[in-house]
């Protein structure tokens, strides 16, 4: 109670409200536009917050990564074009009630759902605070550098269908991160002799370049869409009502949320999809989902909102991001000497627990916002995509210049900013290189320092946690290959049903020498001994 | 079940082959640099060379490149795949756009260059109603008061600036 007071004292300032609402309302705004997004919208805003103080610039960007998702959810039900990529799942359901005539009782639901998910989360964690407070200090050197590799190889798993391309990508970030001069023994890696490189590849240029740069060529390359959107009218608190006849799904969707924005890498995503399977599991009328069930739209709305607040633990108990938005925020800290880490919850408590409150009273002003700004945030989907590039280009030059007043950075983002275009357009994932980035940073000194203490390789686990962490890494790395082997096998037999001879490269060969020796096959190869002599004849 | 391909994004297979070749060739080629560009320190034990986490990294980037593109759907280079990469270059004008943006700030100045920059882009996309310029002059006033009056955002003062007399230059050099 005494730590909610002190959370309470340090929010109780002009500037700090000012940023909640500011954040908040510009999150919602930002999340309503289809094509920017949070990550954006915060790669724009980084370098800004650096001259504010650390509490102010957090909760201006907290308020646009906790707000983004709501209005991501107005035109993902009325447009069926989810505002942010995480309200991909609530077209599903959202668009289909639109189609019915029940585009009000949509969004209500999908307001109180999220409202339910961001508080749900933000009391979890106030609960786990003290529990927190206990845990941080037992981490060390040698478990944060596995709760990095851990953040990692989640990061690489979590991207299915695209695991070796976000390897790739996430080994590419880390070697980012080495570029530039080393910082024990000051010699130069891969600088080229370029005094512009000697500083390392910041990680703001890269995020800039990666997220907006890239999108707003995306954007300008791409073509305007015409949208016609209709007002809603009516009210729209009858969700919360709608909510509460499912506690049950709206709890354990919470639960996921939580859960799974505490595990680094995972994120909304899976979040969302857990939470989506299960409810259907569960439900009473499984055949609505992907019908316009409220269940369903229930589900995805309260996991997405549960993530930001719990994805803020392993960045605040350990200093490690789970995802691209925490990264940056990441940085934020490191600009004020702010040193997110088990040190955190045991000095400063009070400000972890002023960003919790933080995040809770944005919800209610969120959600207050929405009552009576929809029919206005609708309209914003009308801006054409090819402008809003323009508009995104102009703001990401804000965010580059003011760093140092370099072009040389402004040329890095800009580079980065084609790379980014590419990999949109390939429709490979841009986040690994981030997290690679600031993950392999983490792990280079931790695994110094940690070293300085092993003599023997299994030295390096012989602390509870640290062994508890590696186990966890060599059960998920042995579920992948498991799960990988199992898909694999029916893909093989799907090939063997069409494929009369074996598909081993071995057989094969031996298949082709038998082949080439029988009756037929002496045949063939005759008439294609022929076949030039033939050619000549003609 | 509603399908969720969302989750799984479908793999466009245009140009996978040009940029995973092309990633590679960048990796070997760091791999290869890799003693040139790094400093081996004599009596210093293996983690704490200044060459191994750059090692690390680029041996990841080199086995993941190549498992990428031997798992591709199609590794044969093919006519689509070369017109997805001119796709990619066709990128670099708007590269450039923003780096004759980036040049012309410290001579014209934050608010006039942002508007050079622009309204023209606005045209070459296409817009040719005078409401889109109208907004777009809005958009960029909007801009330059927010981010260098409210935010006070370190953006330097232009040479044109110094043509003013004291009073008026000091106000654009603060302000725009």
């Amino acid at each position: 109670m005494e730590n909610i007071l002190l959370g309470f004292d340090v929010l109780a300032r002009w500037d700090v409200v000012l940023a909640i609402l500011c954040g908040s309302i510009g999150g919602v705004i930002i999340g309503a536009i289809p094509g920017v997004g949070p990550a954006v919208a915060i790669a724009i805003l980084l370098p800004a917050t650096f001259s504010m103080e650390p509490i102010v610039g957090l909760t201006l960007l907290l308020g646009i990564y906790g707000s983004s998702m709501y209005g991501g959810a107005i035109p993902a039900i009325l447009i069926n074009t989810p505002g942010t990529p995480v309200n991909a799942l609530t077209t599903y359901e959202g668009f289909p009630m639109t189609t019915r005539g029940e585009a009000r009782r949509a969004l209500s639901l999908a307001y109180a759902a999220s409202f339910f998910g961001g508080i749900f989360s933000v009391i979890c964690l106030i609960l786990m605070a003290p529990i927190l407070a206990k845990v941080a200090p037992l981490f060390g050197s040698r478990e944060i550098f596995l709760a990095a590799l851990l953040g990692l190889v989640l990061v690489i798993i979590a991207h299915r269908g695209n695991i070796l391309a976000a390897g790739m990508l996430a080994c590419f970030g880390l070697f980012l991160n080495t570029v530039g001069l080393e910082p024990v023994k000051y010699s130069s890696r891969y600088t080229f002799d370029q005094s512009w490189l000697a500083n390392g590849i910041d990680l703001i240029v890269v995020v800039l370049g990666l997220f907006a740069i890239s999108q707003a060529y995306f954007l300008m390359s791409g073509d305007d869409v015409k949208i016609r959107v209709n007002k809603v009218r009516g009210n729209l608190f009858q969700g919360f009502r709608e909510l509460s006849r499912h506690p049950v799904v709206a709890g354990i969707s919470g639960c996921f949320g939580v859960v799974m924005g505490i595990i680094p890498g995972v994120g909304e995503f899976t979040a969302q999809f857990m939470s989506y399977t299960t409810a259907e599991r569960i439900s009473k009328r499984p055949k609505a989902f992907g019908h316009g069930s409220s269940e369903g739209l229930i589900a995805s709305e309260t996991a997405n909102n549960a993530v930001p607040g719990a994805a803020m633990i392993p960045l605040l108990a350990l200093g490690i991001p789970g995802e691209a938005l925490t990264a940056m925020m990441l940085s934020v800290f490191y600009v004020h000497n702010v040193i997110p880490g088990p040190g955190l919850f045991l000095y400063q408590l009070d400000f972890v627990t002023a960003l919790y409150l933080a995040l809770l009273i944005l919800n209610v002003v969120v959600v207050m916002f929405l009552m009576f700004a929809t029919n206005f945030l609708v309209q914003l989907v009308r801006i054409p995509n090819r402008y809003l590039g323009v508009c995104i280009l102009t703001l990401g030059f804000v965010g580059v210049y003011s760093l140092r007043n370099n072009p040389s950075d402004c040329a890095m983002a800009a580079v980065f900013g084609l790379l980014g275009y590419i990999l949109r357009r390939l429709k490979l994932p841009i986040i690994p290189i981030i997290l690679g980035m600031v993950l392999g940073g983490i792990m280079e000194v931790k695994f110094r320092s940690s070293m300085s203490r092993v003599k023997e390789p299994l030295d390096f686990i012989d602390r509870p946690i640290a062994a508890m962490i590696f186990a966890v890494i060599i059960i998920v790395l042995l579920v992948h290959f498991l799960r990988v082997m199992r898909e694999w096998k029916p893909r093989k037999e799907r090939k063997w049903t069409y494929r009369k001879s074996s598909s081993k490269f071995g057989r094969l060969l031996f298949n082709r020498r038998k082949h080439m020796l029988d009756d037929r096959g002496k045949i063939l190869r005759n008439l294609q001994l022929m076949s030039p002599a033939r050619k000549k004849e003609d | 079940m509603a399908e969720l391909k969302v989750l799984t994004p479908l793999k466009a297979t245009r140009g996978q082959s040009v940029f995973a070749l092309c990633f590679l060739g960048f990796a070997m080629i760091l791999f290869l640099l890799l003693p040139y560009q790094t400093t081996r320190v004599e009596e210093t034990s293996w983690h704490k060379q200044p060459g191994f986490w750059p090692m690390v990294s680029i041996i990841g980037m080199v086995v993941f490149g190549v498992l990428h593109f031997w798992r591709l759907p199609r590794r044969k280079l093919e006519k689509m795949d070369f017109k997805e990469a001119l796709l990619w270059i066709r990128g670099i004008e708007f590269v450039l756009w923003f780096m004759i943006y980036v040049s012309l700030v410290p001579i014209v100045g934050y608010l006039p260059s942002t508007l050079v920059f622009v309204l023209p882009l606005i045209y070459r996309q296409g817009y040719r109603k005078p409401f889109h310029f109208y907004c777009g002059a809005l958009f960029v006033f909007t801009v330059v008061i927010f981010f260098k009056v409210i935010l006070e955002v370190k953006i330097p003062g232009a040479a044109l600036y110094e043509f003013f007399p004291d009073a008026i230059r000091n106000f654009l050099i603060l302000n725009f």
